[in-house]
């Protein structure tokens, strides 16, 4: 037996203070919130992957429009359709998706520097993390009302979910990251809520991390989606 | 009279019954790991034992040539049904079990990271798996196969309600597996105990942690797999209809990037449990303990490379098929290390042939019959002949059953004294043990004659004088074996409950920590965290002396463990709420079927279901985890 000699229970006395009041030992010091977030990133890595590839998979595939890049002539009809996807409109969006990562890390900052003292407007503005949660929930609401103005006119265009395998995959895959930024405006406006409503302290800095940390996320997937579903034909 | 061994400082006083608190409702707002480990233990026992039943008509309906017991229809139903059960309502849940009781009490925590979301993965499971079982009662059972292949399941081919069940329980389920999933990862990363380094980990915690990333990885291209179809039957997308041009082989490469890994889902556990169970009746440490860490890792990382060796016969090409023949014969090397391992643990150690160790030797020696037939369809040209036959249904049994099934009792019954403070009665156990080893051998080793004769799988009878009759009839009468072994261990099971001999803290003499604390365990686990020097810590407790019988001294029978409250330990409070949403979300996920019943009531059930599933969420995560004090 290759005992290492040490009684595990003399180390007990150092144990013994991990369970101090309102502290709770982890074994990297890190909240456990942290590491279950980037678990579950991990995890949407693999859904959205998995929901991409068929979209890839699919492009080009399918039997009638409308198709994205290029113009359909319905020939059963004559009907003439325009290319669906809308690159400006989509640029525009994907800019305020953008733009509402950095209201997040201002946020983030903004929390966790309260009680910095601060002198004139922009200090002020710069500290005031209800205006910059608002803020990025806001971006967030505007990206989802483009979404929603894109499906609408895409609709009607003639692009409805069951035309084809582009409207099948591109819907379905859109609309999951969709409903990801849907549930992480909520996210933002509950914390938005509860700080306006009690006040976020640096004690809530990991509560708006983690918030951050799937915001980012976010974002970074539709980053591949405008790349992969728009820009390159 | 036994020799007392001093309890370490870190382990409360006394081996009594922990804080008696009874009644259904603390099962049902519980937080406690352990209770909920025990939850899932006795749901998942009853989903095994229906799983079997519904295998038993199976084996009943082809015991002879063309019988008549069941309809095509319902054999259909039968052994989607059998697998689905199978897969994800017992072995799954069975080896969940072991991750709640045993994780944190193997690391040195006092709960799971988040006690509260545990409880959610838990009544997700048991709603979830009501749901997909219950419609066999009305003959609208799934019937696509537990792999579910569409365009056969799409609503073009499969128009009744069958399959809309199977899809919608499986994403519920998802959903239990997923929560579980990150729950333990961050677990076993962040509430191991001050000198708990990962390489100092019990190897089930290390099989454990591997198995949970599998599980996060592999279980969302299911659920993409699965909203697809679940979009082409309820909303009209076209991701399966071949008509708009879809892929056929689209729903097989997504399903079985998810189904290999579930493979490895299914038996690292095992795995881990008899690497638990070997050491300690063979009193040596582990052979080759970070060899066993590393292959378990790379048959992990290699799993998620071989899912099309379930797709030779669909005509890939031969540069697909020699790729993935290759690394499917790569991943025997991660595994036969393993057997070597466990070989070389026992060789020239004290053997004692307990229940649990015998169980243990054979999941090495059946497994290894399972791997072997394995390796014997890795190769295309081969699996060729043998793909949809009997052959691959011996093989995949002597692998669930030879393996994770064996591995399983073995847990069962080694950790039964942890977690009811008894002992499960020996005699019987081995009973249970040698007839079902006669049990499963005569059921799946036929099989394997029949296959190669040509027998396919999924028929409800066949004709007779094929060669078929004989291996079929040998088939059937294992199965009646098993069914003996099963009944044996169910009254075993709870008679020992009740009768079975006090356990106190340590009856094996094992070295992991889980074993320094009364039996069953108070619901703080540990009265101080303990600081962790070795891989095996109450072995060097014992200083070397490790065949001395562990009891606790007589006087010492009357302490009463003192409680959390009374040691000013912080514990997670009842609450109700994870099983509130749990309800909610599956009567949302769930009541989608009622789409083609009947629209108003549909809306109003998936509406009830939403409102109930984020007021409770709201609820729960607005409101802290420990009763102000």
């Amino acid at each position: 037996m290759t005992a290492t000699a040490m009684p595990a229970g003399t180390g007990a006395a150092h144990g013994g203070d991990a369970h101090a009041h309102g502290h709770h030992y982890t074994t990297t010091g890190l909240d456990n919130r942290k590491i279950a977030i980037w678990a579950l990133i991990g995890s949407e890595c693999m859904l959205f992957a998995s929901l991409i590839s068929t979209y890839l998979i699919y492009k080009g595939k399918s039997l009638v429009g409308p198709y994205p890049h290029e113009a359909w002539t319905d020939p059963a009809t004559g009907t003439v359709y325009n290319p669906i996807l809308n690159i400006p409109v989509t640029s525009f969006s994907t800019f305020v998706l953008l733009m509402s990562s950095l209201a997040m890390v201002l946020a983030h900052n903004a929390v966790v520097n309260k009680g910095k003292p601060r002198t004139g407007f922009w200090q002020k503005l710069e500290g005031n993390s209800v205006f910059w949660l608002v803020a990025t929930a806001l971006l967030g609401t505007v990206f989802l009302m483009c979404q929603a103005y894109e499906f609408t006119s895409f609709v009607h265009e003639g692009l409805k979910l069951g035309t084809n395998l582009f409207s099948s995959s591109f819907y379905t895959l859109t609309g999951f990251h969709g409903a990801h930024v849907a549930a992480g405006v909520l996210w933002l406006w509950t914390l938005a809520f509860i700080d306006l409503k009690r006040g976020l302290g640096p004690a809530d800095g990991i509560s708006v991390d983690i918030c951050a940390l799937y915001w980012h996320f976010v974002d970074v997937v539709w980053i591949a989606i405008f790349v992969l579903l728009y820009l390159i034909k | 009279m036994a020799t007392t061994v001093a309890a370490p400082s870190y382990a409360p006083p006394r081996t009594q019954a922990a804080e008696a608190k009874g009644g259904i409702w603390s099962w049902i707002a519980t937080t406690d790991h352990k209770k909920i480990g025990v939850l899932y233990l006795f749901t998942a026992l009853f989903f095994f034992i229906f799983g079997g039943l519904e295998a038993a008509v199976i084996r009943a309906q082809l015991a002879a040539p063309n019988q008549s017991l069941v309809s095509a229809e319902l054999y259909n139903q039968l052994f989607t049904m059998h697998g689905t059960t199978m897969v994800f309502l017992a072995i799954m849940p069975l080896s969940a079990a072991f991750f709640n009781f045993l994780i944190p009490l193997q690391i040195g925590a006092r709960d799971v990271a988040f006690p509260r979301l545990n409880a959610f993965s838990y009544w997700v499971y048991l709603l979830g798996g009501l749901f997909i079982t219950a419609p066999i009662f009305f003959g609208l059972a799934p019937d696509g196969g537990w792999f579910g292949y569409a365009p056969l399941t799409t609503r073009q081919y499969s128009p009744g309600l069958n399959i809309d069940f199977w899809v919608l329980g499986l994403q519920i389920l998802g959903i239990s597996s997923l929560a579980a999933g990150f729950n333990f990862i961050t677990t076993i990363i962040n509430l191991r105990a001050p000198g708990m380094t990962l390489m100092r980990m019990p190897m089930f915690t290390w099989m454990s942690f591997v198995v949970q990333f599998l599980v996060v990885l592999a279980f969302p291209v299911i659920t993409v797999a699965l909203v697809f179809l679940q979009f082409d039957r309820f909303f009209g997308t076209n991701f399966y209809t071949l008509s708009a041009g879809a892929d056929p082989l689209l729903w097989q490469h997504l399903f079985w990037i998810f189904g290999h890994p579930e493979v490895y889902i299914l038996i690292l556990p095992a795995f881990g449990l008899v690497s638990e169970v070997i050491p300690t009746f063979s009193r040596k440490p582990l052979f080759g303990y970070s060899v066993m860490v590393y292959s378990g890792i790379l048959i992990g990382f290699l799993g998620f490379g071989v899912w099309a060796h379930h797709m030779f016969s669909v005509g890939m090409g031969p540069i697909a098929d020699t790729v993935f023949g290759l690394t499917t014969m790569l991943i025997a090397i991660p595994t036969g290390v393993k057997i070597f391992n466990w070989m070389s643990t026992m060789w020239g150690g004290a053997l004692k042939f307990t229940t649990p160790m015998l169980f243990s030797i054979g999941l090495v020696s059946m497994f290894t019959i399972g791997g072997l037939s394995g390796v014997s369809h890795s190769s295309p040209p081969a699996d060729l002949q043998q793909t949809d036959t009997y052959y691959v249904v011996a093989h995949f049994h002597y692998v669930l059953f030879g393996g994770s099934i064996m591995g399983i009792f073995a847990g069962i019954y080694h950790y039964f004294p942890k977690m009811f403070g008894r002992l499960m009665d020996e005699r019987l156990g081995k009973w249970h043990f040698w007839i079902n080893l006669v049990g499963m051998n005569l059921t799946f080793g036929p099989m394997h004659f029949s296959g190669l004769l040509g027998m396919p799988r999924r028929i409800y009878t066949y004709d007779a004088n094929q060669g078929w009759d004989l291996f079929n009839m040998m088939s059937s009468v294992g199965t009646a074996i098993i069914i003996v072994a099963t009944l044996i261990f169910v009254w075993n099971f709870f008679a020992s409950l009740r009768r079975g001999p006090v356990a106190g803290r340590d009856p094996w003499g094992a070295s992991t920590l889980e074993w320094s604390i009364p039996s069953p365990p108070p619901a703080y686990n540990f009265a101080e965290l303990p600081t962790v020097t070795s891989r095996y810590p109450l072995w060097d407790l014992t200083e070397g002396d490790l065949t001395k019988e562990h009891h606790e001294a007589p006087e010492a029978r009357d302490r009463r463990i003192p409680t959390a409250k009374e040691l000013g330990i912080p514990m997670p409070a009842d609450t109700a709420k994870p099983a509130l949403a749990a309800l909610g979300l599956t009567v949302m996920v769930g009541g989608m079927f009622l789409k083609h019943v009947n629209m108003t009531v549909f809306l109003a059930v998936v509406g009830t279901g939403a409102v109930v599933f984020v007021g409770a969420l709201y609820a729960w995560l607005t409101s802290p985890l420990e009763e102000a004090h």
